[in-house]
């Protein structure tokens, strides 16, 4: 005997509803304490490419947000001393073998360059990922760099007639890594009047 | 069909009926996270608590969930449980989250915890339905965690590399190299290397079971007796 359909929507709905529940309540159970943990990994990699001794402020609660080229927004971190901004950090995007790559990119008040961290990356391991500081420190190569050093033309790898080291068996990698940056300085020198600005 | 001894869903779970080396089921995970064994134990324990719990709520609730909407009842317990895990982890294991997170959800699209929910939990009582839940669990993460040493090994010739993150720095020593660097064979930590080695890994329990006498049947829900 075959119950009318009704039924089985009700119970449907009363799973539904139930676990709907459940689920509200995790939310607000964790969202605080997930909020957290994401302020805490922008904090950490924040502290690996701005040094400790040139902000006297929290970077990761200070920001701005300009537009770039593309119209899309990019969160600037600044770090403060003494009322002047002695540097920006923000995230720069490059394409890598395997996909996007994210870098946090960090830029003293006069445009070189304090660090560079991989963030996200899907580059293959054993090849494309020497770019992580956990496998070489190849990427800590760009320190005190600014655009005029190399000049703007030799911002490449050496197999394109560049300076900067490729990876053996991995050059689309490190190309990726290198134009970003170079992207991301030339970001920097277009928006540097309102990057530097004390509000 | 008898609620089967828990010596036999503790068997079936870990190796006759395992979930990976028997009924191929989880492929995704399976081929997508075993890139070391830490990985794969990692996703083996996460994948174990979504089973279990799952499992339980089936058999708890299964006198009110119909024949007509028990798919759509299967599936919504099974994502729920999937969200609650993530959820927690995020919030309170949030190293081991860097981990698998972009992992935990692929456990909704892992056709184990269907499988058993189908299979077993909507027929059987609610303790051997937790029993069953839980061993299913623990041999879907002996498998994961046998092909990620596998592919470790070979792949970067180390073994149980980042233990300590997931399991916390007591476990440092499990971190070992087994081979120089240079002796890795890359492509065991590319996608060919997850089917090499599960191929072989599913050779092998079958050559174990033909030796020991067992019968063997191809395929199905559950491919042994």
């Amino acid at each position: 005997m075959s119950k009318p359909s009704y039924v089985h929507g009700l119970i449907l709905g009363a799973f539904c509803l139930g676990f709907g529940v459940v689920l509200a309540g995790t939310d607000m159970v964790t969202s605080a304490p997930i909020a957290q943990r994401a302020l805490e990994d922008k904090q950490n990699a924040l502290s690996k490419v701005i040094p400790p001794g040139i902000h006297d402020n929290v970077p990761v609660t200070d920001t701005i947000t300009l537009s770039n080229h593309d119209g899309k927004p990019i969160t600037i971190y600044r770090a403060t001393k003494g009322g002047k901004v002695t540097g920006v950090a923000y995230q720069i995007e490059g394409s890598g073998y395997a996909g996007e790559m994210r870098l946090m990119l960090a830029v003293d008040a006069d445009g070189k360059i304090l660090g560079v961290r991989a963030l996200a990356h899907k580059e293959t391991p054993g090849l494309g990922d020497k770019i992580d500081t956990a496998k070489t420190d190849w990427i800590t190569r760009f320190d005190g760099l600014f655009l005029g050093n190399p000049p703007a033309d030799k911002w490449k790898v050496k197999k394109d007639g560049g300076v900067f080291d490729q990876f053996s068996g991995a050059t689309i990698t490190p190309r990726g890594v290198v134009a970003a940056i170079r992207h991301g300085l030339e970001f920097f020198a277009e928006n540097k009047t309102q990057l530097l600005e004390v509000r | 069909m008898a609620t089967p001894s828990y010596s036999t869903i503790v068997k079936d779970g870990l190796w006759d009926n395992n979930g990976v080396l028997c009924m191929l089921l989880g492929m995704c995970p399976t081929m997508a996270m075993t890139t070391s064994a830490t990985n794969g134990f990692g996703m083996g324990l996460a994948t174990a608590a979504v089973m279990a719990s799952s499992n339980l709520l089936v058999a708890i609730f299964r006198g009110y969930i119909t024949y007509e909407v028990r798919v759509p009842v299967f599936i919504l317990i099974v994502a729920s449980m999937v969200t609650l895990v993530d959820l927690t982890m995020n919030a309170w294991m949030h190293e081991l989250y860097k981990v698998l997170g972009l992992f935990i959800p692929l456990i909704v699209s892992n056709c184990l915890p269907l499988a058993r929910l189908e299979s077993f939990a909507a027929k059987e009582p609610v303790l051997p339905s937790l029993v069953d839940g839980i061993f299913m669990g623990l041999g879907f993460t002996f498998a994961l965690t046998a092909i990620g040493a596998m592919r470790e090994i070979v792949g970067s010739g180390t073994l149980f590399a980042d233990a300590s993150l997931l399991l916390g720095p007591a476990f440092k020593f499990m971190e070992m190299r087994i081979l120089p660097p240079e002796a890795s064979v890359l492509v065991m930590i590319l996608p060919p290397g997850g089917f090499l080695a599960t191929g072989l890994l599913v050779a092998g329990k079958r050559l174990i079971d033909i030796r020991a006498g067992k019968a063997i049947s191809m395929g199905g829900a559950h491919c042994v007796g």
